[in-house]
């Protein structure tokens, strides 16, 4: 019906020409991946190159001192098989990322429903018992280090005080309590999270469905696991995962207050590598095939989060 | 101000064809209504006009500049959302404003501008609010505003009543008109409400399913509608369509439906006689339907049952058991109708409408 | 009698359990405080109940900011922490916007990889990073932390952000765009406005788990003067068995408050960000 007059022709022309690059980067794709680059420039500079980096180390027993190393095939994973410490290292890292989730999930659940009453200095209260997970968990850690003291430690002078115990405890003095020691400090640290992500989908239950279900008689035991519950299962099960990954691939808790000790007898993945690979002896190839163990693990639980994760958007 | 042109215009996306070669010329201070139900590519087509959507093929003429390829910024053109898109951290002076501080106009002249516009819109005490603290129809106000100060050759709106309640619709679509007259700048409008589409624009383009039905004045539009998806879409209630078979001899042509017999109007004959015993589509408006309750009326008219009455109070809608389904009549709304009883119907003949059943186009 | 019982049920149902909550979350820091003003004699004096201050003294703070390296590690730990908040925030918007607005293939799996890389911890990755830091040369420098850092803030930062952008309506842009801004003005001057409170969000944590990383500062920038609070702490005051337990825990004072500072301006922001995360990953 129409045909662009003469003069307008000149203008398509020129277009093509001139603005080609122009409009090439204005369009999305493009824009799309320029804006991405910085960010994953960094992530394959500092996350995938040493990801596998780190696979090829794990097959050479390269050290600190001599960094070429020899192609060893899988012998730094077989050898660990036969290793002791790295046996307990196993137990102590399922222990450790799996025993204490229960205990932080219901601390956590219980703080945020009491946490979502009103009461006076409810703000302050909120803010103030999110401290243990802000705070540097290497220089709090340090605050446990003189609360579990052989000498030193109040909780010992408070029982003895109380005519309950003879002699100190030793909080960190053998395996059992060590690992004990260890878990009720990640408690410690962990419960917070789990209160505050929670009492945040405690906030989004519609005040109406409880109103409804109280007409219908139903009690606070009942309501919550009717009302409450249902709505704030995603979070919860989002929580815990992201809890037992953390935990699970921990190192500055255990690191301060035993070092792996008693006897290299508490030690959890990061510590035992950084032990071989780093601290001790700078076995390098040995360290990151500790390292690259958590990995089928890591994998699973990521794998199941990312599906949860999914299935929540949709 | 300027004239648009569409020049085969489609748009994809991933295989999907959202505009079908749509080929549209928009006069210079045209106030034009893009209308279709949702999906048929209205929307899209504004788009690709503000420049926000790139062309799959053709090309997009604004006032004598080919715009196709122009980022939106230099299109020169304003654009009203259905949401009104009001920037939220901005208060209603900065919204204004911020078109013609981008363009780098000085101070006083945007204050100018904008007090000016504010003033013509009856919004000059709302400047320092933010939108927030903003009505609905205040808001409208506001985007219709932040439009207009910055003097474009073309307004587009896509939808810019369907956020507000009724009342206040149709008193703002009145301001609109006047003002679209007032100001003549060439207007593109999206709506899928047909009675907006009548009562604003000059012309109507009726668009589905990515393709331009039919381009016309809204008299020409309801009167003499190109096929029967506009025959129907237009116009409310909607245009009674039923099968009919053309039945010629004793040299008259028939319209045959069940067991009534309709005339052939006289100028049609001729066109109809080509469908001689095959089935066409017949339309009639409600309003081209006269009833009257009971059995009075001449023998030639129809006599059929009464389903429905909805008293709109300005007129009556009743609902008849024709032929070949429903047939929806407009009345008189002083004469009482009750259902069940038989209704004597007249139909304006001349005012009758047929379709190729195949191809859907009209007849006449 | 209606009242009274209500407010023991309050008591027992709530106030209780609220306060032992408190006490078992809060002991360790009241410890922290006392023992780091407590003067020597008292420390180790165990027949006196420890937790009480009866005397109190700045003297380990005095001797932590004169007599130890102490405010070389803050002034790293500042460094790294800012340069590395810096870095992964501008990464961050740029990547949450493009993942948040743009349409494009490859969106989808480029949000997932950023989903994954947040769950990539750093003890599985320091072993090969170490030689990869030695390799660029970085090791012992600020950059050493202000690059590694971002593999794991950019993930969340941008993870958050692109939440964030989404909740704006395209159409701002859009009219902003028909209004003659370019892109660039348009996410500059509406955009990122609004972006505001997300942007600080991803800050406030930026700056939180980079002050207080520690394993990376540990194997990175270990050794010397290049220490950061948490490590210089925990390896330079403790030398053998011999705890200096004041300047210990004065320095574990100081080396929380800035973020506890942070934390209590933005609270808000922090639980919106951390439920972010959370919640939506």
């Amino acid at each position: 019906m129409t045909t662009a007059p003469a003069g307008t022709v000149r203008q398509v022309m020129s277009f093509r020409l001139r603005d080609r690059v122009r409009h090439w980067l204005d369009s999305e794709p493009v824009l799309a991946y320029l804006f991405m680059s910085p960010g994953w420039l960094i992530l394959l500079l500092f996350m995938s190159y040493p990801f596998f980096l780190g696979i090829w180390i794990s097959l050479t027993d390269r050290t600190v001192g001599l960094p070429s190393g020899e192609f060893v095939g899988l012998r730094n994973y077989t050898e660990l098989f036969r290793d002791r410490t790295f046996h307990l290292t196993v137990i102590n890292t399922f222990i450790y990322g799996f025993v204490t989730v229960p205990f932080k999930l219901f601390l956590g659940l219980l703080l945020a429903l009491l946490l979502n009453q009103a009461f006076p200095m409810r703000n302050v209260l909120r803010a103030a018992l999110l401290l243990p997970w802000i705070v540097p968990t290497a220089l709090s850690s340090l605050a446990w280090l003189m609360l579990y003291d052989a000498v030193l430690s109040p909780f010992s002078w408070l029982l003895k005080n109380w005519g309950l115990i003879e002699s100190n405890i030793a909080f960190l003095g053998t395996r059992t309590n060590a690992i004990i020691s260890l878990c009720i400090a990640n408690i410690w640290r962990g419960t917070p999270f789990f209160a505050v992500a929670i009492l945040a989908g405690l906030q989004a239950v519609p005040q109406e469905l409880h109103e409804a279900a109280a007409i219908e008689g139903a009690n606070r035991v009942q309501r919550f696991f009717a009302v409450t519950l249902p709505v704030i299962k995603g979070i919860v099960v989002i929580t815990t995962l992201f809890s037992i990954i953390w935990t699970f691939a921990d190192f500055q808790l255990v690191y301060v207050l035993t070092k792996g000790g008693p006897a290299n007898s508490t030690h959890i993945f990061g510590t035992y590598a950084w032990q071989i690979g780093i601290g001790g002896a700078g076995k390098l190839g040995i360290g990151a095939a500790i390292s690259l163990y958590m990995f089928p693990v890591l994998a699973v639980l990521s794998a199941i989060l990312l599906r949860y994760v999914r299935s929540q958007e949709a | 101000m300027a004239q648009v042109i569409y020049d085969h215009v489609t748009k994809r996306f991933d295989g999907v064809i959202a505009v079908n070669d749509l080929t549209l010329e928009v006069k210079d201070g045209e106030f034009l209504v893009l209308v279709g139900p949702s999906g048929c590519g209205k929307t899209t087509a504004l788009r690709c006009l503000a420049g926000l959507e790139e062309v799959s093929s053709g090309d997009i003429i604004i006032g004598d500049r080919v715009v196709t390829h122009i980022p939106p910024k230099d299109r020169d053109i304003a654009m009203v959302f259905q949401n009104y898109a009001l920037y939220p951290h901005m208060t209603v002076y900065e919204n204004m404003a911020f078109g013609l501080k981008l363009r780098k106009m000085p101070k006083q002249e945007i204050d100018r501008r904008v007090k000016e516009v504010a003033e013509m819109l009856g919004i000059q005490d709302l400047l320092n609010r933010k939108p927030r603290q903003l009505s609905g129809g205040q808001r409208q106000r506001v985007a219709l505003g932040r439009a207009i100060v910055r003097e474009p050759q073309v307004f587009l709106m896509d939808e810019p009543l369907s956020n507000l309640d009724a009342k206040l619709r149709v008193q703002t679509r009145g301001e609109l008109i006047k003002l679209q007259r007032r100001l003549g700048v060439t207007t593109i409008y999206v709506t899928h409400d047909q009675v907006e589409a009548m009562t604003m624009g000059h012309r109507i383009a009726v668009m589905n399913q990515g393709v331009l039905q039919q381009l016309d004045t809204p008299e020409n539009l309801y009167d003499h509608p190109a096929n029967l998806f506009v025959a129907t879409f237009i116009g409310s209630p909607a245009m009674n369509i039923f099968p009919a078979r053309v039945v010629t001899g004793e040299g008259a042509v028939r319209l045959v439906a069940g067991d009534v017999t309709l005339e052939s109007p006289a100028e049609q004959r001729g066109r109809l006689a080509e469908y001689a015993n095959r089935e066409v589509l017949v339309g009639i408006r409600p309003e081209d339907l006269i009833v009257q309750p009971g059995q009075v009326g001449e023998d030639r008219h129809l006599r059929l049952p009464v389903e429905i009455v909805e008293p709109l109070g300005s007129e009556t809608l009743v609902h008849l058991r024709g032929p070949v389904g429903t047939l929806i009549a407009k009345a008189d709304p002083h004469v009482h109708f009750s259902p069940g009883e038989l209704a004597s119907v007249r139909v304006k003949i001349e005012h009758l409408h047929a379709f190729d059943p195949q191809t859907e186009l009209a007849l006449f | 009698m209606v009242g009274s019982n209500r407010l023991s049920s309050r008591l027992v149902l709530l106030y209780l359990p609220l306060a032992l909550f408190t006490i078992f979350l809060l002991f360790p820091f009241y410890w922290m405080l006392i023992i780091s003003l407590k003067p020597n004699n008292l420390l180790l004096n165990m027949k006196i109940n420890p937790l009480y201050l009866t005397q109190f003294t700045l003297d380990h703070y005095r001797y932590l900011l004169s007599n130890t390296d102490f405010p070389r590690w803050a002034l790293n730990t500042a460094i790294v922490t800012f340069g590395a908040t810096f870095l992964s925030l501008t990464s961050s918007i740029l990547m949450g916007y493009a993942l948040g607005r743009f349409r494009f293939r490859g969106g989808n799996v480029a949000g997932t990889a950023i989903f994954l890389a947040y769950l990539i911890p750093p003890t599985l990755l320091f072993i090969p990073l170490s030689q990869v830091v030695a390799r660029f040369g970085l090791y012992n420098t600020y950059w050493a932390l202000i690059f590694t850092y971002p593999t794991f803030l950019i993930p969340f930062a941008s993870w958050l952000l692109m939440g964030y952008f989404r909740t704006i309506p395209r159409e701002l842009e859009e009219c902003a765009m028909i209004d003659g801004a370019s892109r660039f003005q348009a996410m500059w001057r509406i955009i990122l406005p609004l972006a505001l409170p997300g942007v600080l969000s991803a800050g406030i944590f930026s700056f939180t788990l980079s002050w207080n990383e520690f394993l990376y500062a540990l194997v990175f920038m270990g050794s010397g003067e290049m220490k950061t609070i948490p490590v210089g702490t925990v390896s330079d005051l403790i030398r053998a068995d011999l705890f200096q337990w004041g300047p210990l825990m004065a320095a574990a004072m100081l080396g929380s408050v800035p973020v506890a500072i942070a934390y209590m301006f933005f609270v808000d922001q922090y639980v919106s960000g951390l439920t972010a995360g959370a919640v939506k990953g």
